[in-house]
């Protein structure tokens, strides 16, 4: 496989990505934007000019969608009032987080095909990747066993594409881990 | 921090909870998650040791979950949110 992540001079990360990868990656991540976005919309109270926005979310209960709901995961599981608590105070900061995080991936890509990142972007990079691969996995109800099965797969099975993919993020993923290591 | 295996029994919720039993934040293990990725989060965000954060990490994967801090309330719930921000699949509760 080609490309992926490496160290550079001056602390930074190198990324040598394809033109068809990144079309991938920035299919995949807007996609991630669209979908953190829809976390507490619907409870977004009207804003005040110059007033701060004070970050509850109004969200108690974990997100329908299990993508979302693994993205936003309960913090505690026998206490439903104790995680509504935590989500209200959490939840906004970290969709907030997880936005930036993906829309860093987006800007950077945007350089060509070799990358160089500071430290904060490579940071950015391996919390968006993993959000996507949890999304991407989720989706495709993967399982601990799922390499195996895959492996059955017939060439034209629709689902090659999605697994495809699910594969070389990990690839990606596992290459940043080791260059930030 | 406690290694122990943590008790699978759920609390009665009429039971005492005595305010100096200390919480903890446990990681669970999830199919997608890298074994390389948790290590390496483990150590970024407790500034464990690599052995140390292997060991939890494989803690999570054959066991299961694993208890990767304790102290206050508050501190659990801040180390849950941290880890959250890192997409691993934690939760808090008072240890047993």
């Amino acid at each position: 496989m080609n490309g992926g992540f490496s160290t550079a001079s001056g602390g930074r990360i190198c990324l040598r990505i394809g033109s068809e990868e990144a079309a991938v990656v920035r299919l995949l991540i807007g996609q991630l934007i669209d979908l953190i976005g829809e976390v507490g919309e619907a409870g977004e109270s009207e804003s005040y000019e110059g007033m701060p926005d004070l970050k509850f979310s109004e969200n108690t209960s974990a997100p329908e969608d299990p993508v979302l709901a693994r993205l936003f995961p309960d913090a505690y599981r026998e206490d439903q009032g104790a995680s509504a608590e935590f989500r209200r105070y959490t939840e906004t900061g970290l969709r907030d987080s997880k936005r930036a995080a993906a829309e860093t991936v987006l800007a950077t890509l945007d350089e060509g095909e070799k990358v160089y990142l500071d430290a904060e972007q490579a940071q950015s990079w391996l919390r968006a990747l993993n959000d996507l691969r949890l999304a991407l996995g989720t989706r495709l109800d993967i399982t601990e066993e799922t390499l195996e099965q895959m492996r059955t797969f017939d060439w034209d099975d629709p689902r090659n594409a999605g697994y495809a993919a699910y594969d070389w993020l990990t690839y990606l993923q596992e290459s940043l881990v080791r260059a930030l290591w | 921090m406690s290694t122990a295996p943590v008790e699978l029994d759920r609390p009665d919720a009429a039971e005492d909870l005595r305010a100096d039993r200390p919480w903890v934040s446990i990681v669970w293990n999830d199919p997608i998650n890298l074994m390389t990725y948790v290590t390496y989060v483990l150590q970024a965000v407790f500034g464990y040791s690599k052995k140390k954060a292997e060991k939890l990490m494989l803690d999570v994967h054959h066991k299961g979950r694993a208890v990767v801090s304790s102290g206050s309330r508050e501190e659990m719930e801040r180390d849950c949110e941290i880890l959250h921000s890192y997409g691993l699949w934690a939760t808090v509760k008072q240890d047993v």
